[in-house]
């Protein structure tokens, strides 16, 4: 269960940030990203997927939240 | 020598490794790479941050040394006590040049060593005493520093000593700030475990400090911090000139030339300007996380860079800025274009290597082209990945990158390469000079500097023409070696 700072790059993407593992990586796809939620599957740009249980109300980037690696 | 091409770049490399046994060519071949701009992840193609291969040369340092002589270091009101045995104070940060005003002794304290000096009593009974004693003692010395850290060296955390205990108690009884940071040499592979511990105190005790408390600072919307700039030969300051020139307002740097106090209110800035990539973007995350501060790393070496990155700042801000930044563009043209004119003719088309640390590798690449040098290699000490992200663009295609090479391989692609200038370290400086390649330190600019912002740029320029064009360097091959008059008239 890494914990991921999210933050937002200068174009307003959604970064995905593993300090230990320098795994600095663009969010491609999120599963529910709605005005009432956030989360569920998490893809990033090298195809690798995480998972969170959907957090609603959405939270206010930058922030720190645990993942989980989907297998 | 022209420049090679791929494939040349790639025998290179396999040259090189063909001396090492099996197992150590086989790591060190992934730390070598030739680079390809069209790659976005260096992942694939480099593996950095990794334990340094044994039974060769390599010049890191260790966390200690990241943590004391880096990021604590130029704190210039605090005295940071190297706790533990006498020499790594020494070796780690005597050397270092961040620069301070004031009165060494009075108010500032950057060049003071102190340290604990463990004795065998100390490892078997403990240094908390020792630890203890010292802060009574310093207070009786420097009654005006205006706080402590105290920076673990190795034996401290075998032994297991309570620093942070000590140091609460002694913060009660003397009321200032006492920063402890674990930051023993053997914690991960190189100084950047260091830096990252380093961060990891300030976020812990000094930011907090005055989170939620009216300190009666008066804000403004220009109001930016400086990170990770360090001071080295004086380099704050024009930095700091060029963006209050612009229309900012500095209210901290952190840490170079900086004191306890700026850190502390560094929490109020609108924007934090990260020089050093590699050294403070965990407090930089941090305080954006925390504090909802935006941050972004900027250059200032050399003309094309310093108005990239200006044009940049000026986008976070109001149209007052962007005129500045265009004023002060303006302003400079005639002063960089001067020193461009009188250089480039006797610098045009030479070629650099470089082997540095933490982010001069990719950030001085503009300075030297803007003198139409070339960067044939670089590499850095101890990198991670998202460095060499940064640094792919930033090189030409098909030119070489080296993570944490050992003394072998630069030597060896030295002499394949023959660049006409070398610019990395001291542990380097000798070897290179005596095998007659022109050499400048870049770590510590070679008792030169500073060579931020377009005064900079014009000391820069001086220094390498000066290094690089000095007759010296023929006169180094044996008289009877070098070819004969009859010969170079031939040629
Ligand atoms: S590795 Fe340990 S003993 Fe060596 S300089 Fe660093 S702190 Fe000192």
């Amino acid at each position: 269960m890494p914990s991921v700072m999210v933050r937002r790059n200068d174009e307003g993407k959604l970064l995905f940030y593993i300090a230990k593992k320098d795994l600095e990586e663009v969010i491609t796809a999120v599963e529910h990203d709605t005005t009432d939620a956030w989360g569920g599957t998490v893809t990033l740009g090298d195809g690798e997927t995480f998972y969170i249980d959907p957090i609603s109300p959405p939270p206010a980037f930058p922030t720190t939240l645990r993942f989980r690696r989907v297998e | 020598m022209a420049a090679m091409t791929r494939e040349e770049t790639q025998n290179l490399i396999q040259e090189v490794l063909a001396v090492y046994p099996e197992k150590a060519k086989k790591d060190r071949a992934k730390h070598l790479m030739v680079n390809d701009q069209s790659l976005d992840v260096a992942k694939k193609c480099i593996t950095s941050n990794r334990k340094s291969l044994p039974g060769v040369m390599t010049i890191r340092g260790c966390a200690y040394a990241g943590s004391r002589g880096v990021c604590w270091g130029p704190i210039k009101d605090m005295i940071h006590i190297s706790h533990g045995p006498v020499g790594c104070g020494m070796y780690s940060t005597m050397g270092r040049r961040h620069y301070a005003n004031g009165t060494t002794g009075v108010d500032i304290f950057t060049t003071i060593n102190v340290t604990t000096d463990f004795q065998e009593k100390d490892i078997v009974f403990g240094g908390d005493k020792k630890l203890k004693a010292s802060f009574d003692e310093l207070e009786k010395l420097f009654p005006l520093a205006k706080g402590y850290t105290v920076q673990s060296e190795c034996p401290v955390g075998l032994i297991g000593d309570d620093i942070e205990s000590v140091s609460k108690v002694k913060t009660a009884e003397i009321g200032k700030t006492i920063v402890p940071v674990r930051c023993e040499g053997f914690r991960g592979v190189s100084q950047s475990l260091g830096h990252h511990i380093a961060n990891d105190s300030i976020r812990d005790w000094v930011l907090p400090t005055r989170v939620g408390k009216d300190d009666g600072f008066t804000t403004t919307p220009y109001d930016v911090n400086i990170l990770a700039d360090y001071n080295i030969g004086g380099d704050i300051w024009p930095s700091r000139m060029l963006l209050e020139e612009i229309g900012l307002r500095v209210i901290a740097q952190i840490p170079g030339d900086g004191t306890l106090m700026e850190m502390e209110k560094s929490i109020h800035a609108k924007l934090n300007l990260l020089h050093c990539y590699r050294s403070m973007n965990y407090i930089s995350r941090h305080m954006e996380e925390t504090f909802g501060m935006p941050w972004m790393e900027y250059n200032l070496f050399g003309p094309t860079k310093i108005e990239q990155s200006l044009r940049a700042i000026a986008e976070r801000f109001d149209d007052k800025i962007k005129d500045g930044v265009e004023a002060v563009l303006a302003k400079y043209k005639p002063q960089w274009q001067a020193v461009v004119d009188k250089y480039r003719p006797r610098l045009e088309g030479k070629k650099v290597m470089l082997y540095v640390g933490g982010l001069r590798p990719r950030h001085i690449i503009g300075a030297y082209e803007d003198l139409g040098m070339e960067v044939v290699g670089t590499g850095y000490e101890f990198a991670h990945n998202d460095d060499y992200d940064r640094t792919i663009k930033e090189m030409g295609g098909a030119t070489l990158i080296y993570d944490d090479v050992t003394a072998y391989e630069l030597d060896a692609f030295v002499k394949k390469i023959k660049p006409d200038l070398i610019g990395s370290g001291i542990k380097e400086k000798y070897q290179f000079q005596k095998m007659g390649f022109p050499f400048r330190q870049m770590h510590s600019w070679d008792y030169s500097g500073p060579y931020h912002g377009y005064d900079g740029f014009a000391i820069f320029a001086r220094d390498m023409d000066m290094t690089l064009n000095n007759p010296c360097w023929k006169e180094i091959k044996a008289p009877w070696l070098r070819p004969s008059p009859a010969e170079t008239q031939a040629a």
